[in-house]
């Protein structure tokens, strides 16, 4: 492929993507369907989706854990998936991924401490004094003692694992992380330390995070750009802040809608739309706009036409996929 | 909808306001090689009919052993409990398993967070629902799987009867935990616990189903203990709420006044640190530190080690005090000015 197209701001251009599972004898699932976005270097982009909605999916296939059936995935202009295996595996350390559940991540046979060696290890760095070195500083970095690092998994918290899952992910010293679900096994106050942690590492070490996750307070709080998907589509696209106070799809804005408020009732504004009706199996995607069926707003060419992913005027860098975009939609909050 | 799951006509007339449940200085306890540690503390409380009452807390803060205490759910060996739980005239902790199980599902209903483990694999829907009500009733067959389909409709169903003969693998998960409402509901309970009830659903579906909770809740009379570590649920839903912290109650009061005012200084910090609209990309307020481990409790106030405002006589022990409307325990709560909740 053509490498020469590479815009130096652009790390990471999604465009198109399609990933089927199954198929050859089962039924095939269209987990994601025509995705396609860009992200610029040092920039925090949100993925909000419900469980089943191709965001986790989305998550792997750009660090390479899944390839596309169709579409592609550039890392700073390259084609990842154009590398020979052992280039790949050098390529990928700059391309890292944080999972959910700190517990299934770390081996429970390892000590934190050699759990983090173990990327170095794998990548050839160094040798085993400094590699030790390394892991040691990057656990400091995000909080964790060197006592702390002679400890097996199950003898520190959730916090910490997750801490531990950061600094293994760090130690490579990545460009993007792909940060999956990372705070939701976590209570309130150890997400907020979390997220505060997030933030400062991103300045130390220039990182850029793809931030997934369906909970719209924390995305909301930490991306720069949010994207909506639903049922393997991107549905509306645009900075964290018009996007959360102006959605302009009814999904995001039923979303939004539903997420509760933690405030006293006189201070809540919004109205609460509260969609009927379940989310539609994977086998059987509706027909049209993927959302009608569970659609407030729905009419009957909803049904059959699918709306265009397109730019909405006047304002830019808004992307959405509605046939009523242009309609205002209520404010929420 | 209502008067399809109702056996007795009088049960939907509760009197507002009536105390139904009181737990006065529960402690629950464990045993290991080193001797007994108490992981609840004094917790005292009560549930009003017709009300919805939240329990608000970090994991290992103790709600779910609240819950489980209430109904008896503990290990047989190796625990105890102490206090008093009065429920319709009864003492709960002094009664015997025999009639603890005349009053759970059938008086207390229960759902919980994961309605996978809660449902029978094997059985259908319809015949678990069935169970539940000839256990309780003298009902026929057909006429419990009559009821059954109707508390499936209740909960906004489509086509109950058709549903009734699935088994669990083939709902979804927001379904499965109307279905367990249903079940929970279906022998018209005084009182519902739900523990963490929408936590593994989505947040369309979990709208979907705090509705029908609430809605379900004033229609039958049916008072709600409500546990849920997420404070938007509470704010939205319950009536009155309570914090726990390290096994024991630190708040409690109506939930406008707490989210506006906070008395107690962790029910603060559990505000301020979720992320909000406003301050978007700014640091956000933790909380330092970890709840203590039962076995390193604290002799005096248990958040002290935590706390900003922590004082060297708070740590002396610390009754749950009156003030106002509300219970906090704390000694400073009525000095400290701190920051409620903002949109």
């Amino acid at each position: 492929m053509s490498d020469v197209a590479a815009s130096p701001e652009k790390i990471l251009e999604v465009e198109d993507l399609e990933i089927v599972f199954g198929g050859r004898h089962g039924k095939a699932v269209r987990a994601v369907d025509g995705v396609g976005f860009t992200v610029r270097q040092g920039e925090t982009f949100g993925i909000i989706g419900e469980s089943g909605s191709g965001k986790s999916t989305v998550g792997r296939c750009i660090v390479c854990l899944l390839a596309p059936t169709a579409g592609s995935v550039r890392h700073a202009g390259q084609d990842p998936f154009a590398l020979s295996a052992a280039e790949l595996r050098k390529h990928r350390r700059s391309f890292q991924i944080i999972f959910q559940d700190p517990n299934a991540a770390l081996d429970p046979r390892m000590t934190i401490l050699d759990s983090v060696c173990e990327p170095l290890v794998v990548a050839g760095v160094g040798n085993a004094a400094e590699r030790r070195r390394k892991a040691l500083q990057m656990l400091d970095r995000v909080a964790l003692s060197a006592e702390l690092a002679e400890r097996y998994p199950h003898e520190i918290s959730g916090g910490q694992k997750q801490r531990a899952n950061i600094a293994r992910a760090l130690v490579l010293e990545p460009k993007l992380i792909v940060c999956d679900e990372v705070v939701a096994a976590l209570d309130v106050s150890i997400q907020a330390d979390m997220l505060n942690l997030f933030a400062d590492l991103q300045r130390d070490f220039d990182l850029t995070y793809v931030f997934i996750s369906h909970d719209l307070r924390v995305v909301a709080h930490i991306s720069d750009r949010v994207a909506v998907m639903y049922f393997g589509k991107l549905v509306e696209l645009g900075p964290a802040d018009v996007l959360m106070t102006a959605p302009l799809h009814p999904y995001t804005a039923a979303l939004l809608s539903a997420e509760p408020e933690p405030v006293p009732a006189h201070l809540r504004a919004r109205q609460r739309i509260i969609l009927q009706g379940e989310v539609p199996s994977p086998l059987a995607p509706p027909s049209g706009c993927r959302f009608h069926s569970r659609c407030p707003r729905a009419e009957a060419r909803c049904t059959v036409d699918e709306p265009e992913w397109r730019e909405r005027a006047p304002a830019p860098g808004r992307m959405v996929a509605c046939h009523f975009a242009e309609e205002r939609l209520p404010p929420v909050q | 909808m209502s008067d399809t799951l109702a056996l007795s006509p009088a049960a939907a007339a509760a009197t507002p306001g009536e105390i139904l449940l009181a737990a006065r200085n529960l402690s629950v306890g464990f045993k290991d090689e080193d001797g007994w540690t108490d992981v609840l503390k004094d917790v005292s409380f009560t549930v009003r009919r017709n009300e919805i009452v939240g329990i608000v807390g970090e994991s290992g803060c103790g709600k779910s052993l609240t819950a489980l205490s209430i109904l008896n759910l503990l290990p047989l060996r190796g625990c105890r409990r102490t206090g008093e739980i009065r429920f319709e005239g009864m003492n709960l902790a002094a009664l015997g398993e025999a009639e603890m199980r005349k009053v759970r599902g059938r008086r207390i209903g229960m759902i919980f967070q994961e309605p996978m483990s809660a449902l029978d694999p094997v059985f259908t829907v319809g015949d678990q629902i069935v169970e539940t009500l000839r256990t309780h009733f003298p009902l026929t067959q057909a006429q419990a799987w009559e009821r059954a389909v109707a508390a499936l409709d209740s909960v906004g169903i489509a086509s109950p009867a058709s549903v009734a003969t699935m088994y669990p693998m083939s709902l979804s998960g927001g379904m499965r935990q109307r279905v367990m409402i249903a079940m929970a509901l279906v022998c018209e309970p005084q009182l519902l616990i739900a523990d963490e009830p929408t936590t593994a659903l989505d947040v369309t579906i979990q709208a979907q189903i705090m509705d029908l909770l609430v809605d379900l809740g004033r229609r039958t009379g049916t008072a709600i203990l409500f546990i849920t570590h997420n404070l938007g649920l509470v704010a939205e839903s319950c009536t009155r709420m309570l914090t726990m912290y390290a096994g024991q109650v630190v708040e409690d009061g109506p939930v406008e006044s707490i989210l506006a005012r906070p008395l107690h200084p962790y029910t603060a910090g559990l505000l301020r640190s979720l992320p909000n609209q406003q301050a978007r990309k700014s640091r956000l307020a933790s909380i330092p530190g970890r709840v203590p481990s039962p076995k390193e409790m604290p002799v005096g106030c248990r958040f002290a080690p935590r706390c900003t405002y922590a004082e060297p006589p708070c740590h002396e022990p610390q009754a749950l005090e009156a003030v106002g409307e509300r219970h906090v325990r704390c000694r400073r709560s009525t000095e400290l000015h701190l920051a409620g909740a903002v949109a």
